[in-house]
């Protein structure tokens, strides 16, 4: 595996939006480096035969009655929204010019 | 000392048994713990346990449960035990009516609008909430340090941390600021600052406790659970919480039960003990070792049978947590847009959504949670997905693995809570992986959903230090059973409870600039 550098840290920061400056990608990507480190023999234990987890404790068909229960009003869904309109949330632009 | 700071340092469920009796009045034991925090929790030196509190639901709740005892009557009876005794909460599980900010800007001023179930049993059962605790933001850390809001001290010595992410809820046992608080434990976040806070800490077996209000980091490994002062008052906390809620698909159908009954048990004789070889040794303070030595020691003396068992994965547990609770985290977070709730960013030169959301997202976030963001993003990328997560959840299988021959062979296992006691503020902040160190021996319980608690071990260089105890999944009771049992003995042998030697504390009210209080640095700020 190829250790984790300042170029992966700015993709990964425009993957995960989040605008950094350059002083953070060289403060994250050198903190990450080591982290990956440390991290690294994880690859190396477990072979093939070896399943994966994912969840703790296996629980399946976890259904209820397909009844309408107890929700929000447009109201409270819309009370902590940054910006909202006519009873929606309002989003910034999401193409470029006009 | 006066009435009410005797009142405070008792057991949760002696403030309860006093409350049945009539000696005392919930809105009396709540105004005592308000006057507290109100005395200890803000200005310079203060703990600063609290990022919100709540006085007039908390004494409006109280006087609710003095109104129904006063009546008598079926509602005085069918008042659950622990109607009165306050409760402090974690500010990551949302409450209606209080801000919730998961210690981040990001969520600074949000009031949620809905209860966690959590929340919701503590108000069906009437017990006053005195307000959210601070904890690193998005619970992200073992020191509370990465509080957006200021860090907490540790009652023990005010220039240490108090554990983390739930530095807060462990302070305000250790300082008797509340006799009952709410955690929450993706790796630890309840059991190290119990360990280094000399209180007492349970994580559920995984599901045993709804999740649902819980502002999520990692949710194959999170789980809530009670902070307290004594083994019992962690049982009969966990009793109320738990149980299955058709809210969190992953919460248990089968509730856990006869936990405060085994926290009543003191007898040990033939249960089997474990001492995992490998969370002891390299990495460990010498004091914690000999704290843990005595613990093992003690148990044996009152009849358990212990053994030393090997679980050669655990020394992988660490990276493998490091991997799968980032990539979960950096899901669960990408919520955080700056469309629905939380604060919106928008850069100087305006910008589509895409833009709005980069800078949001790093003006709300920080350094911490943008590090496991990023180190989750990178784990989960095409071409690394299997070399990293895949191969992590691997390992979560042989950790599973191991935990299953342990249990064949013991009852419970023991080990130290945390390989130190409480370190330095600002000692670990510029070391991402030696904070992550501290969290070696709890981690493993969360990888396996088993449950695990901490009790007080005794000291170590005037600093308290945690014995953990974990048990199968499902097995709660003897957890607490096991726990309980080192516990009594540990307190007969110092004739008292390690938490009531803590130090006294100033009040922190003389020291302060006249209108700087508690309730003006709330986190929460105005309701918008």
């Amino acid at each position: 595996m190829s250790a984790i550098t300042r170029e992966d840290v700015a993709h990964l920061a425009r993957l995960a939006h989040i605008r950094m400056d350059e002083q953070e990608l060289d403060k994250m990507s050198g903190e990450l480096a080591v982290i990956m480190d440390a991290v690294a023999a994880v690859s190396e234990v477990a072979g093939d035969d070896v399943p994966p987890t994912s969840h703790p404790i296996p629980l399946t068909n976890v259904f209820r009655e397909d009844e309408p229960g107890e929700m929000l009003s447009q109201e409270q869904a819309l009370a902590m929204a940054p910006e909202a309109e006519d009873g929606q949330f309002r989003v910034p632009a999401i193409l470029e010019g006009e | 000392m006066t009435e009410s700071t005797e009142l405070i340092r008792l057991t949760a469920l002696q403030m309860a048994e006093k409350l049945r009796a009539g000696e005392i009045t919930s809105v009396e034991l709540t105004q005592a713990h308000l006057d507290r925090i109100a005395a200890v929790d803000g200005g310079e030196r203060g703990i600063h346990a609290f990022l919100h509190v709540n006085p007039d639901e908390a004494l409006a709740v109280a006087a609710e449960v003095d109104a129904i005892r006063a009546a008598g009557g079926a509602e005085a009876e069918a008042l659950h035990p622990l109607a009165g005794v306050p409760v402090a909460v974690k500010d990551n599980i949302v409450t209606v009516g209080q801000p919730t900010t998961a210690g981040s800007r990001m969520l600074e001023g949000w009031m949620s609008p809905y209860d966690a179930t959590v929340v919701t049993k503590l108000r069906r059962a009437r017990l006053p909430i005195l307000g959210k605790t601070n904890l690193d933001e998005f619970a992200m850390g073992g020191s509370t340090e990465h509080s957006a809001f200021g860090n907490t001290r540790n009652p023990w010595d005010l220039d240490r941390i108090p554990g983390g992410s739930g530095g807060g809820s462990a302070a305000a046992m250790a300082s008797f600021m509340a006799p009952l608080a709410l955690g929450s434990d993706t790796g630890g976040s309840i059991r190290q600052p119990g360990a280094v806070t000399g209180t007492v800490g349970a994580k559920p077996t995984y599901g045993g406790v709804s999740r649902y209000g819980v502002i999520a980091m990692a949710s194959s490994l999170d789980q809530i659970g009670p902070v307290a002062r004594t083994v019992q008052d962690a049982a009969a906390l966990q009793e109320l919480l738990g149980g299955h809620d058709a809210k969190d698909s992953t919460s248990l159908t089968e509730p856990l039960e006869g936990l405060l009954t085994a926290a009543r048990q003191h007898d040990v004789t033939g249960l089997r003990i474990g001492i995992v070889s490998e969370l002891k040794g390299e990495g460990y303070q010498e004091g914690v070792l000999e704290r843990f030595r005595e613990a093992v020691t003690i148990l044996r003396d009152a009849g358990a049978e212990v053994i030393e068992v090997s679980c050669p994965h655990l020394k992988y547990a660490l990276g493998a947590y490091y991997l799968i609770m980032p990539s979960e985290a950096s899901s669960n977070l990408a919520k955080f847009d700056g469309v629905r709730y939380g604060n919106r960013v928008v850069p100087e030169e305006g910008g589509t959504i895409e833009q709005v959301m980069g800078a949001t997202r790093a003006a709300g976030f920080g350094e911490e949670v943008k590090r496991r963001i990023i180190l989750g993003t990178y784990a989960l990328s095409a071409g690394y997905y299997d070399a990293y997560y895949g191969s992590a959840q691997k390992i979560r299988t042989l950790v599973q693995r191991d935990f299953d021959e342990a249990f064949s062979k013991v009852d419970v296992l023991i080990s130290p809570t945390s390989p130190t006691t409480a370190f330095g503020l600002g000692e670990k902040i510029d070391d991402p992986l030696a904070m992550y160190l501290n969290d070696v021996a709890t981690i493993p319980a969360n990888l396996a959903g088993i449950p695990g608690i901490s009790v007080p071990g005794g000291l170590a260089e005037g600093l308290p230090v945690g014995v953990q105890f974990l048990a199968p999944a499902r097995g709660d009771a003897v957890m607490y059973r096991a726990a309980a049992a080192l516990e009594i003995r540990l307190e007969e042998a110092w004739g008292t409870q390690l938490w009531a030697q803590a130090p006294d504390l100033d009040d922190t009210r003389s020291t302060q600039p006249a209108g700087v209080g508690t309730a003006d640095r709330t986190a929460g700020g105005e309701n918008r």
